[in-house]
């Protein structure tokens, strides 16, 4: 990756970040900053607490310990607790974006593509429907989507072109920050290369930041400047993502780097 | 002269827990400076470091103790214990890595690969594929290839590829991993021509070349690696 464009105020931090279920912790002390523009990778196997984390970082769980705070458009750091509920829906609609792994779940199946891009454009005050079809228009493109398929709706879309529906409609508004669970997972090898050299023009282009949950470390070192590998709930190992992929230190790390099979 | 890396005890070694914690040393005690506008080659048997080394420089490698100093935008910056955006920040505007392979990117057309970095700098596309060409006709990358990925190339020509890209940008200090291994001798020639480019325009530069002749060529001096090995 070669942009992470140099600003010293920090999008995101997180602070003493944990949650937990009773006696059962899904994550502890976690803390971070992330920069505009970067793009953070957090790695683990399943159950070491990624997907939770993600939901702290993105309000949608509230932590039982510490704290997320996150820069609003006037510059000022809030603690994301602190957020009535209108600053928060407004945070979702235009500020952020949140790529689900299966697109069913952040995609309308039943209304059209061009809906799905429009809606949220229609969410922030847009009224004109020939520049919110034209702007949806554009997108569909952007994502290689053809634009005649534009009135289709993406239950008749295969499983890659919903993914990339999916990345349109959340990147329409034009978020400072998206957040992306298992964004390649469930798509073929061939699908997932075409999606993550989109998404990485996409990012740079733009100047995103990112937070990119993914159990895969080829996704983790072709999208990412920086990663955390997770494991019992717990950040283990963090550093820019080539240091920790070529020189990993810790056991578990080193399990997972040695376990990809060679290209 | 300007010293542009100063390296300052720098050691490393390898834990490998999954063959039982195992501890490999692989160099100790490295120090050595780089003034701009001079080739340092680093030489030694294979095994000895040299690669490791490059790896701590671009901070590719994490160093066990010591100091690896780049003059970044005017100010020594260690590497050794900087930040990753800063790493990065460096990386963009400092320090160049031309390694033997090219790490290609899926789909991306090869004029595209080679003018990346510039663009990463802030220089127009159009310019910096101009630029992208040139380097590519003086590599004896024909035309037709330019739109096409790299990943369909022959080794040689991806190695070509990986050498224009990391000579296009205008960057102070350049780290050269054999970037003539297994090249014909008339492209050979043409990065030799271009590593001498490149100390006229300043630039500060350390590398791995295994070609006697070559070495005699780039070298203004010559670092034995086999001084600092790191016997356990």
């Amino acid at each position: 990756m070669t942009d992470a464009h140099g600003t010293d105020e920090a999008l995101l931090v997180a602070e003493g970040l944990g949650k937990s279920y009773g006696r059962l912790t899904a994550c502890q002390d976690i803390s971070f900053s992330l920069y505009p523009g970067e793009v953070l990778a957090i790695v683990g196997e399943s159950g070491s607490g990624k997907t939770t984390l993600l939901q702290l970082l993105s309000a949608q769980l509230a932590p039982t310990s510490g704290r997320v705070s996150y820069r609003m458009r006037d510059g000022v750091l809030r603690d994301l607790a602190s957020l009535g509920e209108a600053e928060r829906r407004f945070l979702f609609r235009t500020d952020w974006g949140y790529v689900h792994q299966d697109p069913a779940q952040g995609l309308r199946m039943a209304v059209s593509a061009g809906a799905n891009v429009g809606e949220r454009l229609m969410a922030v005050g847009w009224k004109h429907y020939g520049r919110i079809r034209q702007t949806a228009s554009s997108w569909l493109e952007r994502v290689e989507i053809d634009t005649a398929r534009i009135d289709d709706a993406p239950r008749t879309y295969s499983g890659g072109m919903r993914q990339r529906l999916q990345i349109a409609r959340n990147l329409v508004t034009e978020p400072r920050l998206v957040f992306m669970d298992e964004p390649t997972g469930g798509l073929d090898v061939s699908v997932q290369a075409r999606l993550l050299d989109l998404m990485r023009n996409l990012v740079s282009e733009l100047g995103l930041a990112a937070i990119v949950v993914t159990h895969d470390l080829a996704v983790a070192r072709l999208l990412s400047h920086r990663v955390m590998v997770m494991k019992g709930g717990r950040v283990i190992e963090t550093g820019l993502t080539d240091q920790v992929l070529d020189d990993p230190h810790e056991p578990y790390t080193q399990l997972l780097v040695s376990s990809i099979l060679p290209p | 002269m300007t010293t542009m890396i100063d390296i300052i005890d720098a050691q490393k070694s390898f834990t490998m827990h999954l063959q039982g914690g195992v501890r490999l040393p692989v160099v100790r005690g490295v120090c050595f400076q780089v003034n701009a506008g001079e080739c340092v080659v680093l030489s030694g048997p294979s095994g000895a470091g040299k690669s490791s080394i490059l790896k701590m420089i671009f901070g590719n490698y994490r160093c066990d103790g010591g100091s690896i100093f780049v003059r970044h935008e005017g100010v020594p910056q260690n590497i050794a214990t900087s930040e990753p955006r800063q790493i990065l920040s460096i990386r963009r505007s400092t320090i160049g890595y031309v390694s033997q392979f090219l790490r290609a990117v899926p789909r991306v057309p090869t004029i595209d690969v080679v003018a990346e970095p510039l663009v990463a700098t802030g220089i127009g596309r159009d310019a910096a594929r101009e630029r992208a060409g040139r380097l590519l006709s003086c590599l004896n990358i024909p035309e037709r290839l330019w739109r096409l990925p790299p990943s369909t190339f022959s080794g040689g020509e991806q190695q070509r590829v990986n050498i224009a890209r990391g000579f296009i940008s205008d960057l102070p200090v350049l780290l050269l991993d054999e970037p003539t291994a297994s090249l014909d001798a008339a492209n050979r020639d043409v990065v030799i021509r271009l590593i001498d480019e490149k100390k006229r325009a300043g630039v500060a530069m350390v590398a791995i070349v295994h070609d006697d002749e070559v070495r005699h060529m780039i070298a203004d001096r010559v670092v034995d690696v086999t001084t600092f090995a790191a016997a356990a």
